[in-house]
């Protein structure tokens, strides 16, 4: 089976986020980068599917060459191989648009990627390659096996959960609990210098929507604290100042 | 030019979410229409008028009951079609966002999620790093969609009568390629990404066994209820209930935090509630810097009392 892990390459949870240029561009200094969270549940299950059942994994990035540590360190977690479309991701669109042209040429059985990107938090971009495949997408994915050509997927929904099955080829959009995340090991690290990463230049495809500028919520108020014996205090401020209850 | 707005369902009811973005589509103006897919009980349907609706068009079949990713994306490629529509408005959902994108491509249409606020012109203002920052950001295509965010707008409850039409959209085999086998639903809860208010446990609850308290509370207030991390990895409640960064984003009117320490993380997921309570017996626990009120002290003490204030209230 010939499993595709496309990854985001995303500042780590506790960012702080701030903005520079006139708040027109991400303010990336002193900030780690990683792979998106969910991606990384996504490359997980991938590498288990590979210890069942065998194939390959390749793992891909829509980015310029900043995002290489970060297709490396999916290598060191089991991935075969990397392809990097050198450009920077304009908007869900234009990144969807540059997998399914890699996904074309390379057919793939299996792809999977995160729910969303804890960035952009769109979590568009499975739906968009699943239309340009003319395949299904599902999502969010919480359990995925594959049994021959037929995958048994299980969707959160809300307040619950739903069963789905499936032929191969799919698109998938993964989150927990569909595996446990892999940490790179020495022998990881070590192969994944040496296995192969190529860099495939965009095609030419128009986004259809650009972010202007950036803003930050305006700065929380001071928190009222309310003695434990005093808790009719709490609801009177909840009824007659919040008037949410 | 009419604006088509996806009216989602949840056990045979109109979401309210989805009435907010027929509010959200009535206050951008002109004609709108909402698309209802699968059966719905009686009464629903009026709730699209009241909301600022002015059309219906139900496709009333039962294979649509059930939330099929691709063959809602056909269905309401159709029905932008049939309603003339450039503007499609939807809530975010994790159904709404996975619809929304195939719908995209169908349409050639930009999609902008998690929007916040009334278009200015071809430009919306969306939420970033889950709540952590806003973009405003500009649809360059012809056609677009929308996808608000909870509580972007109020919701409108003086409109009219919606004239409802039946509809029939041409399905094909190929939209049901991937086939829903069962469901698990929480019965009779209120949903988590959809309540006014949320009431949510942490570590500091000690184990599952001391929700009840929780369960209370979230009864007293017509809450739903949420957890931290921690709690759903250690499995005292289900995934579909925790909160953050990585889980459910919530954006109620008051979210209230039981003994929950306040990691970067969860707070991710609740920073655009508009109220927000915190009872923790660590007065230094960073929850307390994001929240409105605070009671610094043990939950098994503060949280039957504040139970008992709230039914009194009700009373």
């Amino acid at each position: 089976m010939k499993i595709l892990v496309c990854i985001t390459h995303v500042p780590d949870t506790t960012s702080k986020i701030a903005f520079t240029d006139g708040n027109t561009k991400f303010d990336s200094n002193g900030v780690q980068y990683i792979i998106g969270p969910y991606d990384d549940y996504a490359l997980a299950r991938a590498v288990e599917l590979k210890e069942q059942t065998g194939g390959t994994i390749t793992v891909l990035n829509v980015g310029t060459v900043e995002t290489e540590p970060t297709l490396r360190k999916a290598l060191a977690i089991g991935a075969d191989d990397a392809i990097r479309v050198n450009v920077a991701p304009a908007d869900s669109f234009f990144v969807a648009a540059q997998i399914a042209e890699v996904a074309k040429a390379e057919s793939f059985d299996l792809i999977l990627m995160g729910r969303e990107s804890i960035d952009f938090n769109g979590g568009m971009v499975h739906g968009m390659v699943g239309e340009l495949l003319g395949i299904p997408s599902i999502s969010p994915v919480m359990k995925l096996d594959v049994e021959g050509s037929k995958v048994k997927m299980t969707r959160e929904i809300e307040g619950g959960k739903e069963l789905l099955e499936a032929e191969l080829p799919l698109v998938a959009g993964c989150q927990e609990p569909i595996a446990e995340w892999k940490i790179p090991n020495m022998r990881g690290i070590m192969s994944a210098r040496t296995k192969p990463l190529k860099v495939v230049e965009p095609s030419a495809v128009d986004g259809l929507t650009v972010t202007e500028n950036y803003e930050l919520p305006p700065a929380k108020g001071q928190v009222k604290m309310i003695d434990k014996d005093n808790i009719g205090e709490l609801v009177r401020l909840l009824k007659e100042e919040a008037k949410v209850i | 030019m009419a604006i088509l707005v996806f009216a989602e369902t949840a056990d045979k009811k109109i979401k309210k979410s989805s009435l907010e973005a027929v509010s959200y589509a009535a206050a951008m103006g002109g004609d709108v229409v909402a698309v209802v897919l699968g059966q719905v009980e009686g009464g629903e349907l009026e709730k699209i008028g009241t909301s600022g609706g002015t059309k219906v068009l139900h496709a009333d079949d039962a294979k649509l009951n059930e939330g099929v990713i691709q063959a809602y994306a056909s269905v309401l490629a159709e029905a932008a079609g049939k309603a003339g529509a450039d503007t499609v408005v939807l809530a975010k959902s994790s159904l709404g966002d996975a619809v929304a994108a195939r719908l995209s491509v169908k349409m050639g249409a930009g999609l902008v999620s998690n929007v916040v606020a009334l278009p200015q012109g071809n430009k919306v203002k969306r939420s970033i790093y889950t709540g952590k920052a806003f973009a405003n950001v500009e649809l360059k295509s012809g056609k677009k969609i929308i996808a608000i965010k909870k509580n972007a707008v109020p919701l409108k409850t003086d409109g009219g009568a919606a004239a409802v039409e039946k509809f029939t959209p041409s399905l094909s085999d190929a939209d049901f390629k991937a086939k829903i086998t069962s469901q698990e639903k929480a019965k009779g809860k209120v949903l988590l990404p959809e309540a006014d208010i949320v009431v949510s446990g942490g570590r500091g609850l000690k184990g599952p066994e001391n929700w009840g308290m929780v369960e209370e509370l979230a009864d007293a207030l017509g809450a739903a209820t949420g957890c931290s991390k921690p709690v759903s990895d250690m499995e005292w409640r289900p995934h579909h209930e925790h909160v953050g960064q990585t889980g459910v984003k919530v954006s109620p009117s008051l979210y209230i935090a039981i003994g929950i320490s306040g990691a970067i993380q969860h707070l991710a997921g609740v920073n655009s509630s508009k109220y927000i309570v915190v009872i923790n017996k660590d007065p230094e626990a960073p929850f307390f810097k994001a929240a409105d009120y605070g009671v610094a002290a043990d939950a098994f003490e503060v949280v039957p009392k504040l139970t008992e204030a709230i039914k009194a209230l009700n009373n």
